[in-house]
């Protein structure tokens, strides 16, 4: 097993190094710079920007220089934010993007699963048809408008919430954002959840315990639930690594300073560097949750081994 | 026991005066559309870290809360008779927030600091009007920084000289650019000297956090030479960039003000908030500029035909929602002792001005059988895209075939900058100092700005005759003979002038509306 981690993690390199070199010539090809702005600079104090910002070196120059500056863990500064290096924004951000996305992520697996275990008992029935019918509403509404209507009511009618800010991490300013984050996954995983459960229960392993007499309890959690929760891990790696990463309407709404806002931002901006180290980022956050999914089948599926 | 009963009394006295004092503290929760760039004076460029310098740092002059022009670090200046020569006595109880006396030198240290080519400060431009300030920001011409016409004739006088008599200079001079730092402090940590827990600075307040994205915390500098009249002693700046939960959060109380709002609602807010809302204009403009070096938008004819068709009117009422104001000038009313020079179909009925554009455009020979295509270009907006419709639907019954581009601003300004094909682009101009001459010099040849990419000698000439002329009165009349000529030729269509949209508390008072939109914090009271 740990054989197998080993390999995977040395694997993950040449396509790590191959997203950094495509993103970084990708964003060259977009036209405008991070000094382009509604008041033009005189060409001496543009001239003077990218000398100070390297950006005044042939692009294979600079490409070299950055990927140097990777390999001893420097992002570079961000051209938007000067006072901060891209590594500083992350270290102030990602730890509150993590908090808000992982609470959200728990918080999905456990209502959403219990909610499409339910529906999946009682299949067809009254419990089935509302677990489906609010799957369905949350997966459709949008954030940008749950966001606000929690706002409207929790925090202007009822005035029991902060409607934005951080609050230095204050409980109550998390709230609604992580029920934000959240909803839309319950919503995925619910279904998920009731579909594979229906179809794990419909089985022959299944209807063999049963035969054996085994108790409801003991056959839908011992038996069935162990097959019917995989479609969920593959489907919770990525969702993990995007919820992790930050949302950029939960954050622009609630003003909370994570480092979803950047990944938009920072491309608008041109904002290179900020750019590359999002999607350093990103791809390592995805390129560890395949593992953790491939890891979990291991342990979760009889017919899946690494030796 | 006595001993112990004696402690215990002076513990609660104590106790009890921390929480008076807690208790008394005066919060400002400011909303800030943005976060600031940088906290370096010499490295700004937005309006938005103007508001948090203003409080931090002290330059030679400052603005009122009418954003007129008072002492700061210079208590007194004299002119010499050419208006080339400034000497500025600095006060004498100026200090920064380490105890060190605000000197001359640091001026000196800080102007040669701007200009170093290394800073790269964006508004180095700001102090160009001194002699040798150009070059030396030039890093081609390898200019020493010594020969910067600036000198520290003792610890408290400033001697500047000016390469022409600038009447604006002092204006310029309230520009965040030109604040000053403190040596000590950048030798000791670097670029780090901005950060809390590091900056030494000379303003009414000192930095104490700047989280990212959350907010930044200003507190009361006791050294402040006006400390005691300086009432609110924590400012919070709270970036907002959605402005409708930034309006939520004022009206739960979690701001004292912002700066923005959503447009969109305007009506509703105005009927729901009152006199909280404050909308009047401020120096920019909304312009659209034509490629004029290109057919056929060579042709100054042309171009006042589609000046001529658009509805301004309608702009500001039905896109805008009153909150922007018709432009017929490029220069803004609102400086003081200037005249803009206003189009002459400014009173025109929007009839007869349509009527006066298909007169243009039918001897120009454009018509149904020869319709004149127009391609429009904006950056990613919402009310830009509205507003290029509306001109879109306004020429059509001309004949002219107006088709939209709409790409993101880096892009926009980029293909601007490179003079890329085009034939109409949006732009915008917000004034950095009250000064005509920061609007007009946008159509001098061969300026950053200019992405008409206009070139008139005639235009030129009077620009380098105000430049050197040092009557104010003589000079103003200059620069409105200047724009004559500009609203003669029309290399751009001025369309609207903007306005600040901010919403106040009924809680703080010396908040008040200027055409600069700049309110420090020192001479606002917050109250209940």
């Amino acid at each position: 097993m740990l054989n197998y981690v080993v390999r995977r993690l040395f694997s993950a390199l040449p396509t790590l190094f191959l997203i950094v070199t495509i993103s970084f010539f990708l964003m060259r090809l977009a036209p405008g710079g991070p000094f382009n702005q509604e008041k033009g600079l005189n060409p001496v104090v543009k001239a003077n920007l990218e000398r100070q910002y390297n950006l005044d070196a042939p692009l294979w120059k600079q490409y070299l220089d950055y990927l140097n500056g990777l390999l001893h863990g420097d992002l570079g500064p961000s051209y938007a934010l000067p006072d901060f290096t891209v590594t500083e924004l992350f270290k102030a951000g990602l730890p509150i993007s993590l908090q808000l996305g992982a609470s959200a992520l728990v918080l999905a697996l456990i209502i959403g699963g219990a909610l499409g275990i339910t529906a999946a008992l009682r299949q067809n029935q009254t419990a089935d048809y509302s677990v489906i019918a609010v799957a369905t509403a949350g997966s459709t509404i949008p954030t940008f408008v749950i966001a606000p209507l929690l706002q409207l009511f929790f925090g202007l009618t009822l005035k029991l919430l902060p409607i934005g800010g951080w609050g230095g991490g204050d409980v109550s300013h998390k709230l609604m954002p992580i029920i934000t984050l959240a909803l839309p996954q319950i919503a995925i995983v619910a279904r998920l959840m009731r579909g594979s459960m229906i179809e794990s229960l419909r089985s022959h392993h299944i209807r063999t315990a049963r035969a054996l007499g085994l108790s409801d309890f003991s056959v839908v959690v011992k038996h069935a639930l162990r097959g019917a929760v995989l479609p969920i891990v593959s489907y919770a790696g990525p969702a993990a690594a995007a919820l992790l990463t930050g949302s950029i309407i939960v954050e622009t709404i609630f003003q909370i300073p994570g480092v979803g806002r950047y990944f938009v931002e920072a491309a608008l901006n041109r904002d290179y560097t900020l750019v590359m180290g999002t999607v350093v980022v990103i791809a390592v956050f995805t390129i560890l949750f395949n593992l953790i999914v491939d890891i979990l089948y291991g342990v979760l599926d009889p017919r899946v081994r690494y030796d | 026991m006595k001993s112990v009963f004696r402690v215990l009394v002076a513990s609660i006295a104590l106790l009890f005066v921390t929480l008076g004092s807690a208790s008394a503290e005066v919060v400002y929760n400011r909303g800030n559309s943005a976060d600031p760039e940088s906290l370096d004076p010499h490295k700004t460029s937005t309006v938005y870290e103007g508001h948090i310098l203003r409080d931090l740092f002290e330059g030679l002059v400052m603005q009122d809360p009418k954003a007129e022009l008072i002492p700061g670090a210079a208590e007194s200046w004299t002119v010499s008779d050419d208006g080339k020569v400034y000497t500025f006595k600095l006060r004498g109880d100026g200090v920064w927030s380490n105890g060190d006396p605000v000197t001359a030198q640091d001026f000196v240290f800080s102007f040669q600091r701007l200009l170093d080519p290394a800073t790269a400060a964006e508004y180095a431009g700001m102090l160009y009007p001194i002699k040798g300030a150009k070059e030396i920001n030039d890093a081609a011409t390898k200019a020493s920084p010594d020969t910067l016409g600036v000198k520290a004739i003792d610890d408290k006088t400033l001697e500047v000289t000016l390469n022409a008599p600038t009447p604006y200079f002092l204006e310029m001079l309230t520009h965040m650019a030109t604040y000053p730092v403190n040596k000590k402090n950048i030798e000791q940590f670097g670029a780090d000297f901005i950060k809390p827990g590091n900056l030494v600075s000379n303003g009414s307040y000192t930095l104490a956090e700047f989280v990212p994205n959350d907010h930044i915390k200003l507190i009361k500098n006791p050294k402040f030479f006006d400390a005691a009249n300086v009432q609110i002693d924590v400012v919070n700046y709270i970036p907002t960039e959605d402005r409708s939960a930034a309006l939520k959060r004022y009206e739960a109380g979690e701001l004292d003000s912002n700066d923005d709002l959503p447009t969109e609602q305007l009506e509703e807010i105005r009927a729901k908030f009152g006199d909280q809302v404050r909308i009047a204009p401020y120096l920019g403009t909304y312009y659209y500029t034509f490629k004029v070096d290109k057919k056929p938008w060579d042709d100054p004819k042309l171009r006042r035909a589609i000046s001529l068709a658009i509805d301004r009117d309608f702009l500001a009422e039905k896109v805008w929602k009153n909150s922007m104001i018709p432009a017929y000038s490029f220069v803004p009313p609102g400086i003081e002792g200037y005249e803009p020079s206003v189009a002459d179909y400014s009173e025109m009925p929007q009839i007869d001005r349509e009527d006066e554009a298909k007169k243009i455009l039918t001897e120009l020979g454009y018509g149904p059988d020869k319709p004149l295509k127009m391609e429009l270009r904006f950056n990613t907006s919402e009310n830009h895209q509205n507003t290029a419709v509306a001109v879109q639907d306004m020429l059509k019954p001309l004949g002219v075939e107006v088709s939209l581009v709409n790409t993101d601003t880096k892009s926009h300004y980029g293909l601007l900058e490179q003079h890329g094909d085009y034939d109409v682009a949006r732009a915008g101009w917000i004034a950095d100092y009250k000064d005509p001459e920061t609007f007009l010099r946008l159509l001098v040849t061969g300026d950053g700005s200019n992405y008409a990419l206009y070139s008139n000698p005639e235009y030129d000439a009077l620009m380098s005759k105000a430049a050197a002329e040092a009557d104010p009165a003589k000079r103003s009349k200059l620069l409105s003979e200047a724009e004559a000529i500009f609203v003669r030729d029309t290399p751009y269509i001025p369309l609207l002038f903007y306005s600040f949209h901010n919403i106040v508390s009924p809680k703080l008072q010396g908040f008040e509306n200027n055409v600069m939109d700049v309110h420090p914090t020192r001479f606002i009271k917050k109250t209940g």
